[in-house]
């Protein structure tokens, strides 16, 4: 009975685990994609976020000065994201490859200039220079997993109940009335990626300083898409996207928990399999089982004003 | 003393390039009164409207509110100043709630409860006072149109405005839903709004406004009390010449039936009817109109006549030749047997905007060994066919290497109607057949099929403009719900019987 139990206990701590870069860049996507921006680049906002939090909290041995650092780097690719996009009405989808690129490479050619690593960062070992659990030593719950899920009634809070919200939902789907109601579509939308930033800050904190001890390059491994995909899946509602990102996470815990173990009939599932799983899921539940998403109408295309 | 006019302009003048959309137009609009402001398409009507709404910013002169000289950088001063504008397009969300879209720009603090509330009891108050009554918690995409135009109507009241701009209000409404407005906008009169009716509907400038200022290429070319004019000064002054209201001709001889649907179905994917179980029969030497409300079946309609959508059964006589669910036809055959197709979406199905008009001219056709002899199209032959197709049809600018989107509404119009026309079809089916086409146009438009019908061709025109119904049509079918719900004699028809038919409302 207790074995059971242990074996709940660490599965769910496990799903939150990975879930929580997912959730935080969810909902980080989500005031993007609300706002009628489509965010491709979530991925590259987090493995900045990891490395340059990776990097602070290795320079400063302070794991919270690595926190700053991490959005810091974030926001200034989402500014990057909001000048291409907004200020300079360009195509989405290419600004955002381009900033996955562009953190894909920066991140390592940085790492091993400053480190000489192979584009790691230093291990954090010192103490203070991590996020550690607070409660349960072996669950890992330190405060970023629980900024996750307190951001996610907090998203749907803003979203929902407030007039920044109200303008955020009416400018993804219809700036010309946002306009007209004499509200700035620029503002509205440059706030809505610069949140976008401080959650995808977050998530790359979270993987550098909390989950792991340091950066590795290439850390991200997706996850900025699975959480692309987890929007999508929750129709673009705060709670359904959590959801989705649970059940990716679930799915992690258990590819982890699978390995090496025998299937009757089967024998042992190739570990490979198992960690498509996330992706064939992601594709399968798109592909027909969720029906048609709503997105934003206004999502992707930029806004021009008549003059 | 009198009071100064709600909205005085002097000599505003606004060039897009090389256009001079609007030159030196001076106005005054006295408080409390419905003004009218008619003219053709591109008289720079609108152009002026949105200056004054701040959407554009003039090239010269002045405008002057309650007498006071503003500047109008932006919508958001109109707003402040009093003015209010409704868009000929309404400006809703159509995923929010009524009051969800009521509140948005002017939610007070950053909680939406409290801007909530108080917007719930403010509109209830005013929407007492002027009949506008409408639920507030209803999507607006489940709202009618004429619906959808009253959340406008209290969007812009809402906001404190003194001053209303209605933008071709009445485009989209029924008969009986644009008299409700008129009565709205009477009510709104008599506490002192000043209202601004933008149309081109000469019957309604008789019927709702006070004063009338006529627009013709920019200028402001005469203003009128309206009781002391009539339509026909009105429609000579917006053209420059006289013009004919109504159209002459004969009585039909209606010959042997050239098109008959039978129990014609169509479900869309959400197994919703659009087309349910028309019968319809189209005889030579006949113009048959449909009538109804936009989004009733009627686009749907035609695109099953001319093949660019199966039905989901039912059968389908074009010429001898019968089609149904299984064998549908397609577009191309139907031009092979003499039916030509003037869609209601000249802009994407008629014409291809990039194009050159000689290349629009053949769209359809441009396999014929005339355009295209062996492996290449004969570019001088297309050439020459346009410009044969601009001299019949008065198409403007005679320009056949001119790019169709560069040519006005109507001159789009007149040239794919020359380019259907041309092939003196059997069968001519017209979408909207004046939809964005000024009166001069239209005019010759409506004789071209009246021409064609007494060749001996058999015409369907659908059509949402129930003036034009009436004088063109032979018979009148009326279609709501994806039905076909009754037929009527144009001669002598009431519009309000006809209207009540198109709202769905059974005799």
């Amino acid at each position: 009975m207790d074995d059971l139990a242990a074996i709940v206990f660490l599965t769910a701590a496990a799903t939150l685990r990975t879930a929580t870069p997912l959730i935080l860049c969810a909902m980080g996507g989500l005031f993007s994609e609300k706002s009628g921006i489509v965010d491709v680049g979530l991925e590259g906002k987090m493995l900045m976020a990891a490395f340059f939090g990776a990097s602070a909290a290795a320079l400063t041995g302070s794991a919270w000065w690595g926190v700053a650092a991490a959005i810091g780097a974030a926001e200034i690719m989402a500014l990057l994201h909001g000048f291409a996009c907004i200020t300079y009405r360009g195509n989405q989808v290419v600004s955002g490859v381009a900033l996955n690129i562009l953190a894909a490479g920066l991140t390592v050619v940085l790492g091993n200039a400053w480190f000489h690593q192979g584009g790691q960062t230093p291990p954090l070992e010192q103490a203070g220079s991590r996020m550690l659990p607070i409660f349960f030593p072996h669950a890992g719950d330190n405060i970023l997993v629980y900024a996750a899920l307190a951001s996610v009634p907090f998203t749907w809070w803003l979203i929902a109940r407030t007039r920044f919200g109200l303008r955020l939902r009416a400018v993804g789907e219809m700036p010309l009335a946002v306009d007209a109601a004499g509200v700035s579509v620029s503002w509205l939308r440059y706030r809505a990626v610069l949140l976008c930033g401080f959650f995808a800050g977050l998530a790359g904190a979270y993987l550098s300083i909390a989950q792991n001890a340091g950066f590795s390059r290439d850390m991200t491994a997706g996850q900025g898409f699975i959480a692309l995909a987890a929007i999508i899946f929750g129709k673009w509602q705060p709670f359904p996207a959590f959801g989705a990102c649970l059940i990716f996470g679930l799915l992690d815990a258990v590819a982890i928990r699978l390995q090496g173990v025998r299937v009757p009939g089967v024998g042992e599932v190739p570990v490979q399999f198992i960690q498509a799983l996330p992706y064939l899921l992601t594709m399968f539940l798109l592909a027909g089982f969720i029906g048609r998403a709503v997105a934003p109408k206004a999502i992707g295309v930029p806004y021009e004003k008549e003059h | 003393m009198t009071a100064p006019p709600a909205i005085e302009l002097s000599s505003i003048a606004k060039s897009f390039g090389a256009v001079r959309a609007v030159r030196g137009v001076s106005l005054r609009i006295e408080s409390g009164t419905i003004a009218g402001i008619i003219g053709e398409n591109g008289a720079g009507k609108s152009t002026l409207m949105s200056i004054l709404f701040g959407l554009y910013h003039a090239d010269g002169g002045e405008i002057h509110i309650g007498g006071v000289p503003v500047r109008m950088e932006s919508p958001h001063d109109a707003i402040a100043h009093g003015i209010g504008m409704v868009h000929q397009h309404f400006m809703l969300i159509d995923s929010f709630t009524v009051l969800e879209n009521l509140v948005l720009g002017v939610e007070g603090g950053f909680l939406l409860s409290d801007g909530m509330a108080r917007t719930r009891a403010e509109v209830e108050r005013l929407s007492g006072e002027y009949g506008l009554s409408v639920n507030l918690d209803a999507r607006v995409s489940d709202l009618s149109v004429g619906e959808q135009q009253r959340v406008e109507i209290l969007k812009v009241l809402l906001r404190g405005a003194r001053i209303l701009i209605l933008d071709e209000p009445s485009a989209v409404l029924t008969p009986q839903e644009t008299d409700r407005l008129f009565l709205v906008l009477a009510a709104l009169r008599e506490r002192g709004v000043t209202v601004i009716l933008i149309t081109h509907k000469l019957r309604e400038i008789m019927a709702a406004t006070d004063r009338v200022f006529v627009m013709r290429q920019g200028e402001l070319v005469a203003e009128r009390r309206t009781a002391e004019t009539d339509p026909h000064e009105l429609a000579e002054l917006m053209v420059g010449r006289k013009v004919r209201l109504q159209i002459d001709k004969t009585p039909t001889h209606a010959g042997s039936v050239m098109l008959r649907a039978e129990h014609l179905r169509l479900v869309d994917g959400r197994g919703v009817p659009l087309l349910d179980d028309v019968d319809l029969e189209l005889r030579a030497g006949e113009i048959v109109a449909i009538a109804g409300v936009a989004g009733n079946g009627q686009t749907e309609l035609l695109q099953v006549l001319a093949g660019m959508r199966a039905p989901t059964s039912g059968s389908l006589t074009i010429c001898e030749r019968t089609f149904d669910a299984h064998r549908p036809g397609d577009p191309a055959g139907r031009r092979a047997i003499g039916l030509a197709h003037v869609p209601e979406d000249r802009l994407r199905q008629g014409l291809v905007a990039p194009f050159q008009a000689a290349e629009t001219s053949i769209l359809g056709y441009q396999d014929e060994p005339r355009f295209n002899p062996r492996y290449f199209l004969d570019r001088p032959a297309i050439a020459r066919h346009c410009r044969d197709l601009m001299e019949r049809f008065d198409v403007r600018p005679r320009l056949p290497r001119l790019r169709s989107s560069q040519f006005s509404g109507g001159n789009q119009q007149k040239l794919v109607l020359a380019r259907e026309m041309a092939q003196e079809p059997r069968v001519l089916l017209v979408g909207q057949p004046t939809r964005g086409v000024d009166i001069g146009a239209i005019e010759f438009i409506h004789r071209e099929l009246v021409k064609a019908r007494d060749r001996g061709c058999a015409v369907l025109v659908v059509s949402v403009e129930l003036d034009e119904v009436l004088s063109l049509a032979d018979r009148v079918l009326v279609m709501f719900g994806g039905k076909i719900v009754g037929e009527v004699e144009p001669a002598g028809t009431d519009e309000r019987r006809l209207g009540l038919m198109m709202a769905g409302a059974s005799e």
